[in-house]
């Protein structure tokens, strides 16, 4: 598998770390309640299709970036840097 | 027989090999498998169930049969496929899953007993007595199955990895593949070529026919030259792509030419590619009949492989039996050669069969007669009725299947093709790839041609070039028309998977007891599971279990083929990591110099750290540890602790960054002063502790553990980029940057400020103070920080330094009546004070559960505050940190004991905490633990009892506070 | 029909003509008292013990594809009892204990063959977890010995004790850990199920879930709708997609595990040998192949194959551990879908909609507990209350934090793993 870093360009794999669903962008604030912060830590839609996913680029620049790919055939449609996804929230 | 005239061997160049202790010769050019049907030996293995005789099936990597061990010894390689084998002098081969020998095998018996060893019947018996699988029945099934042996020694050969990129892949060097390359580097593409002979041409070596008026093995050869030689092209004979990967990326097996000198083996590839072009070509399948597994049974294409290739004939009188145009070619090259060609049986009623030899047409051959050392004759089925013809071979042909089992390997499902009787790739089974010539279905040369220029134009016009339209060479373009025929009913047993032993009757009785999913049958008869998985028996198989649920082909569906396409060592693929290489090894600037004064190194992570500084008398570790734990209390310590992780964060926003990632603030920390710091997960776990140093308004240097050092950073990259990216901040880490010391004991401001350029007291380095420092005309860094409770300094130096540093340190703490200290005194250190390690923040204690919960600030918010807070993970029902004593004052404490009340048994439901760090404390002259205990905190004085069933332990215990010694701190400040 | 060796004997007299299915493959009834969705290793056991101990009979199970299709014909096999928080503890020695009567229950020889696991460890850190593994084992009432790195070396004489990267401290044995045939448990279930008269029906996909009124109603599958009282979901790696199906979100994300298998090779290797620093595991298979594997690939994932950079250090874990295997050659490797909750334990335990169970999270270890899951969740559906052994596998536990089983420590959340 290769991911597309913005920064670097195409890459291996074994050049990326994973952390799963881009959820985990939206941290809830302190007093959110239980159900927010379930949501945000352990719930999932995991969905067999598109997803968009976090990845650090840790064997390389050190960006972590939002992978959008298909969970069932594995094709990549591209991936953008965490940190300008969050500015443009 | 070697024919005189034939084949492309090197008949100058005489080799000699063994076979089972016999000595046989060869030619330069020869496979093993070639070699010996040049000294007719038939018989060359034992099938894996029934212990049934056994000789070449084909010539190819899809050898079902010739399984050998090659050599002796450590470097000795089983499982071999004969037929892939290059012929080198003094090559020893010898036969498998035999015993005593290959023409008398006492599992020979098996066979005999065949009708209660059909499919699945291990799952109906061996059950009683219970006892008596594991003790009886188990170890005599493994020791009759498996096919050869390993050597048991440590393989001592080479091997290699490597990556290559391309434009475009071309899987096969076949007309197609050599076209579709020589096509798309003209156009100007990067291409690399892959084949899995020694050299290309794919079919054009093993038949007789012309391509552009010349033979096609010169051609090819030609070819080859020009390829070779052109700029835009890498041609890697010896080579099998093995797997398709997403993205582009595939997985290739080099094969290194055979006595290459100081070479690898093997070199595993990973190839990505923008596009590729399987012409992987086709593989011919069999006709399941009564004792088609004979010896001298072979299939057509590679009969003549043997004659074309290697001049050899595996037998004087040679039938051959078809259902296609094709199979008639093998008929007629072998009476080319001279070859006394008993019949021609095809299946088809209109065959058109010509010929100086007996042709039966609409008959069939429904037994194959003989023994041990192979067919002797062969039961034929004509319209006029049966008879027998006597021959010492058979050629048999149940047409081809395209190899398309690299476009199998994501997951698509091939077309079935009613015409050709044969499965196809379908478009997009893998993204980027064509499938072309035989293997999409294009059985003549020139349709071979003709395709891999198609796909290497297409190719070349997806990447934005312009493909060439130079003419084809001219070549046969020879129908292939084909009536498919599976299985040649009748009684005895028929094989389909010959290295599993399959048989139609299998397949059937598979059916009849339900498992008719073509994936229940597979799993139920082991069929296609051997490991050519079922490339010569999959579709017959299939196709027979259609029959017997009356169902076609496409509804019954096809298994999956997985990666590799030929199985792969694991040497080749692990490549590297034998012996030191499968981690890096990361070493202190100290290491020489600890190793020099004899201190074992034992790995923490994947670095080295010296464990105890040996001194002259001393005779176990405990001795040295005591002595250098005495060393700190009362003189100076000097402990290498580069290896704790370091991060520099610097820029406005980091003091406020640290706030979130901290649970105590960090922001209020003052220039020079240092914290010690506990980072959660967001989980509400405790992730790692360390120190943090604020050197300046904006600039922070933080230790994470030697463990976490990855996962921190990881971590903190991901709280920033993802979480707070409007802080304006930068990190990095520094972990090899700085060589840092610990120098620790009442005498360690003494020894320091003999080797500062401005020494430093209590009032300009208070504890917890930090700063800049230079000695011997070197910036460093000071921290007064400490782990062991002493009054205690860090020194860090640029690491280019730090062995000189060591040196010097150590050499003054010595004259100072102290010296280097190692792990095990540091441990000890540590749990006299109560200071946790990862042993007790292993991922599932929370900051309650160590006492920290004061740690985390209320006034601000911080990463894993509010999972904390879950009622799960806080009140009296957790384990909380606590200090052991053994009430003896004696009995040796045990990490990964357990604790219970005095009087309770030593059951789950009793359990009350555990032990995770102990040791003995030469200060207060007794060993000492740090545990987990519920309501711990509460219950100091109580007394627990230890219970360590693997080590036969059980002591009473009272429960202390962590901290032993110096509890006030008193030493730390003073 | 009863199997035995007389039986094998008979019918290979008489031409093997008299063997029938192993089940039947009943057209789907319009109703049922129970429907359990996914017919793997953990569906297939539920539906027996329903039947078996619980005496209810009108059963289904619906499976999308073939029976025994998904994990529990792709797993590496390996059982054992040796995990050490509560909760895991009581219920893998439960599950072990049904293992070991397996072959009598089911009249199947699921060759479950104990021949002993032993998980090595590199330093004295590990050697301390380790040994609370093992004393919590034996608290549990199983069985666990500590050996050293000699103990070791007898037990495994091939393994690198010179020259390897991380040296072998000790090992931590499991006498009763062993391996099983994986697709003889699915089918042994199958058969004893359908005998008590379940029905098992084949390519047969549900599409939805029927609720009204809080309470569920029926299934919709590809097969036409099916009312039932109960259903169970039982469907490992698709557990979010049929949940989402009843509204629900899970604690559950989806990832690829690989498996490998080499040719077959006389018998080398008779232990399960387990090398957590490299993240590798070995067996040899009674055929002779060597069946190993190693982490998850670490994407989330429905596809059940894998990518090179884990087959590779795989691999390379092998070559440092035991180097005497490289000249083996892998003939197959594979990928099966793991059901990951955040901290790596199961669940099994009612949803917030009447008469709709759920049973997954199995992550990569649901082979083992094939039998107690089936025995826990078939009296959790038939009885309405948790079954001791499984009690505190709790679908909220993350929520409340109450019971985390985080046996690695890596973090009770996702992708830690
Ligand atoms: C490579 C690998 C190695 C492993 N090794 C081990 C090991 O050594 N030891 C161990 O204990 N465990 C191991 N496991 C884990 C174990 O295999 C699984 O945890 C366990 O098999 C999962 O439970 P199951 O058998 O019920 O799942 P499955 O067999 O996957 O059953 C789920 C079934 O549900 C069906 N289904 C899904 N959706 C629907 C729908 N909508 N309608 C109808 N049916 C549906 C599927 O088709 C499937 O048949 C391994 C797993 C893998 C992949
Ligand atoms: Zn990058």
């Amino acid at each position: 598998m290769r991911l597309p870093c913005p920064i670097c360009g195409e890459r291996d794999l074994r050049e990326f770390s994973y952390l799963g669903d881009a959820v985990r962008l939206h941290r809830p604030a302190p007093d959110a309640g239980t159900d927010a912060w379930d949501a945000y830590l352990h719930l999932r839609d995991n969905p067999a299709g598109r997803t968009r996913d976090l990845w650090q680029h840790e064997a390389g620049c050190g960006a972590w970036i939002v992978v959008t790919r298909d969970t069932v055939s594995h094709a990549v449609e591209g991936a953008q840097l965490a940190a300008e996804m969050r500015d443009a929230d | 027989m070697r024919i005189n005239g034939r084949g492309r061997v090197d008949r100058g160049r005489a080799l000699s090999f063994t076979f089972d202790g016999r000595r046989y010769s060869g030619f330069a050019g020869d496979t093993l498998a070639s070699a010996l049907v040049a000294n007719d030996v038939k018989l060359l293995g034992r099938s894996f169930k029934y212990h049934r005789p056994r000789g070449l099936l084909t010539a190819g990597s899809e050898e079902p049969n010739a399984l050998v061990t090659l050599g002796a010894g450590a470097a000795s390689e089983p499982n071999a496929r004969a037929t892939m084998v290059e012929l080198r002098d003094g090559l020893q081969v010898r036969s498998q899953n035999r015993w005593p020998s290959l023409d008398w095998d006492l599992l020979a018996l098996n066979d005999l007993a065949a009708p209660f060893l059909g499919a699945g019947f291990y799952y109906k018996t061996f059950m009683w007595p219970r006892a008596f699988w594991e003790k009886l029945y188990e170890p005599a099934i493994r020791r009759a199955a498996g096919l050869g042996a390993l050597s048991g020694k440590s393989n001592p050969d080479r091997y290699e990895k490597a990556f290559a990129f391309c434009d475009l892949l071309v899987i096969g060097g076949g007309p197609t593949g050599m076209m579709a390359a020589h096509r798309a580097a003209e156009a100007g593409l990067d291409v690399i070529l892959c084949d899995e002979g020694t050299v290309l041409g794919g079919r054009l070596l093993s038949e007789d026919e012309t391509v552009d008026g010349q033979p096609g093995a010169d051609w090819a050869a030609a070819m080859q030259r020009d390829l070779a030689a052109h700029p835009k092209v890498r041609v890697m004979t010896r080579t099998t792509v093995t797997g398709a990967y997403d993205q582009g990326t595939f997985g290739a097996l080099e094969r290194i030419v055979p006595d290459a000198e100081g070479a690898p083996l093997e070199c595993f590839w990973r190839i990505v590619a923008k596009r590729s072009i399987l012409a992987a070509g086709a593989l011919e399948r069999p006709v399941a009949f009564a004792g088609n597994d004979r010896p001298g049974i072979l299939l057509a294409g590679a009969m003549r492989a043997y004659l074309h290739r290697w001049g050899v004939v595996p037998g004087r009188r040679v039938a051959v039996f078809g259902n296609t145009d094709d199979a008639h070619r093998t008929a007629r090259d072998l009476a080319a050669a001279g070859v006394h060609v008993a019949a021609v049986i095809d299946s088809r009623t209109d065959a058109k069969v010509q010929g100086d030899f007996p042709v039966y047409t609409g008959a069939q051959v429904c037994r194959g007669a003989g023994g041990r050392d192979g067919v002797e004759a062969i039961r034929i089925r004509t319209p006029r009725g049966e008879e027998s013809i006597a021959v010492d071979a058979l050629a048999v042909s149940g047409g081809w299947n395209p190899s398309l089992h690299l476009a199998c390997h994501m997951n698509g499902r091939p077309d079935w093709r009613e015409d050709i009787a044969a499965f196809v790739p379908r478009d997009g089974m893998v993204p980027g790839m064509t499938a072309a010539g035989a293997c999409a279905g294009a059985f003549s040369t020139h349709g071979c041609l003709s395709a891999g220029a198609a796909a290497a134009a297409l190719v070349a016009r997806d990447l934005g070039r312009t493909p060439s339209d130079a003419a084809l060479p001219e070549a046969e373009d020879a129908p292939y028309r084909i009536k498919a025929l599976w299985a040649v009913p009748g009684r005895g047993r028929a094989w389909l998977d010959f290295q599993n032993d399959v048989t139609v009757k299998d397949v059937v009785q598979a059916a009849q007891e339900n498992f008719r999913s073509v994936e229940h049958m597979k799993r139920y008869t082991t069929q296609g599971m051997a490991p050519d998985q079922g490339k010569s028996s999959n579709v017959a198989a299939l196709a027979v279990l259609a029959d017997a649920t009356g169902r076609g082909i496409p509804e019954t569906g096809t298994t999956t083929f997985r990666p590799p396409f030929v199985p792969v060592s694991i040497a080749a693929m692990g490549a590297g990591a034998q012996g030191m290489g499968f981690a890096p090894r990361r070493r202190t600037t100290s290491d020489a110099a600890a190793r020099a004064r004899g201190a074992p190194m034992i790995e923490a992570g994947l670095w080295y750290r010296a464990s105890y500084f040996p001194q002259a008398g001393e005779a176990t570790w405990r001795q040295s540890c005591d002595r250098e734990v005495g060393m700190v209390r009362n003189h100076v310590g000097i402990c290498d602790v580069s290896t704790l992780g370091k991060i520099d964060l610097q820029g406005p926003d980091a003091a406020d960054f640290l706030d979130l990632v901290y649970t105590n603030r960090m922001s209020t920390l003052k220039p020079g002063r240092v914290r010690y710091g506990l980072m959660l997960r967001e989980d509400g776990h405790v992730m790692d502790d360390g120190t943090c140093a604020r050197l300046g308004e904006g600039h922070f240097v933080i230790t994470t553990t030697t463990a976490a050092a990855g996962a921190v950073m990881k971590h903190l990259e991901f709280v920033h980029q993802c979480l707070v990216p409007h802080l304006d901040l930068a990190m990095i880490s520094v972990t090899e940057s700085w060589a840092q010391f610990a120098v620790a004991g009442p005498k360690s401001r003494d020894l320091l400020n003999g080797l500062l350029e401005t020494p430093v007291d209590d009032a300009s380095f208070p504890f917890m103070a930090c700063g800049p420092v230079r000695l011997g005309g070197v910036a460093a860094r000071l921290f007064r920080i400490s782990f062991s409770g002493e009054h205690a300094y860090e020194i860090a130096v640029p690491a280019r330094y730090g062995a000189s540093l060591f040196d010097l340190l150590v050499a003054r703490a010595e004259a100072m009546g102290g010296g280097a200290y190692g792990m095990e005194a540091l441990n000890v250190l540590r749990l006299e004070k109560g200071h946790i390690t990862h042993a007790e923040i292993h991922g599932r204690t929370t900051a309650f559960d160590i006492g920290m919960d004061r740690m985390v600030s209320a006034a601000k918010e911080c990463i894993g505050k509010t999972m904390a807070a879950r009622p799960g993970l806080v009140g009296p029902e957790r384990e909380q940190l606590v200090g052991l004593a053994p009430q003896d004052g004696r009995s040796a404490l045990l990490p990964g004991a357990f604790l219970f009340a005095p009087d309770d048994k030593a059951e789950r439901a009793a359990a009350q905490g555990y032990v995770t760090s102990a040791g003995y404390s030469p200060t207060l002259g007794a060993p000492l633990a740090l545990g987990f205990l519920r309501d711990g905190r509460a219950r100091q004085g109580e007394v627990v009892k230890m219970v360590d069933h693997l080590r036969g332990a059980e002591v009473l215990c009272t429960v202390t506070d962590s901290v032993r010694v110096d509890p006030e701190g008193g030493r730390l400040r003073g | 029909m009863r199997f035995s060796a007389l039986r094998l004997l008979t019918e290979g007299l008489t031409g093997n003509r008299g063997w029938g299915p192993h089940w039947r493959d009943p057209a789907p009834k319009s109703e049922y008292d129970i429907v359990i969705i996914g017919g793997g290793g953990h569906g297939l056991s539920t539906a027996y013990y329903l039947a078996k101990e619980h005496g209810l009979r009108n059963v289904a199970v619906l499976e999308k594809g073939y029976l025994g299709g998904g994990n529990v014909g792709r797993n590496t096999t390996i059982v054992r009892a040796n995990y050490f928080l509560p909760g895991n503890s009581e219920f893998y020695s439960h599950s072990l204990k049904l293992w070991e009567g397996l072959e009598d229950e089911l009249n199947y020889n699921v060759m479950h063959s104990q021949r002993g696991l032993i998980n090595l460890f590199h330093s004295d850190g590990q050697r301390d977890a380790f040994a609370r593994r093992g004393n919590a084992m034996i608290n549990q009432g199983d069985d666990a010995v500590l050996l050293d790195r000699a103990g070791v070396r007898k037990h495994l004489p091939y393994l690198d004790f010179d020259n390897t990267r991380f040296p072998i401290y000790g090992g931590l044995l499991h006498p009763r850990g062993g391996t099983a045939r994986h697709d003889a448990v699915a089918w042994g279930y199958a058969r004893g199920a359908d005998r008590r008269g379940v029905d098992l029906i084949q390519n047969c996909e549900v599409t939805g879930i029927d609720i009204s009124g809080g309470r569920v109603t029926g299934v919709q599958t590809t097969r036409g709708a099916i009312r039932a009282k109960k259903v169970g979901i039982v469907v490992a790696g698709r557990s979010g997609q049929v949940a989402a199906m009843a509204g629900m979100r899970l604690p559950v994300e989806s990832h690829v595990l690989q498996a490998f298998v080499t040719e077959g090779l006389k018998p080398c290797i008779d232990h399960v040998v387990s090398f957590g620093m490299g993240h590798f595991y070995i067996s040899q298979s009674d055929k002779g192949g060597l069946v190993f594997g190693g982490d998850l690939d670490f994407y989330a994932s429905y596809a059940a194959r894998g990518n090179l950079p884990m087959k590779e250090h795989v691999m390379e874990a092998a070559m440092t551990l035991m180097p005497m295997i490289g000249k083996a050659r892998v003939l197959r490797s594979w990928g099966g879908i793991m059901d990951m909750t955040p901290d790596g334990s199961p669940i099994i335990d009612k949803t917030g909609i009447d008469g709709l169970y759920i049973d997954c999270g199995w992550c990569y270890g649901g082979f083992k507990a094939v039998p107690g899951s089936g025995f826990s969740f078939a009296h959790l559906i038939a009885q309405d209350r948790h079954h001791a052994p499984a009690a505190k596998f709790r679908l909220d536990r993350f929520r409340t934090g109450v019971g985390l089983m985080d046996e690695e420590g890596t973090g009770a959340q996702h992708n830690l793993h």
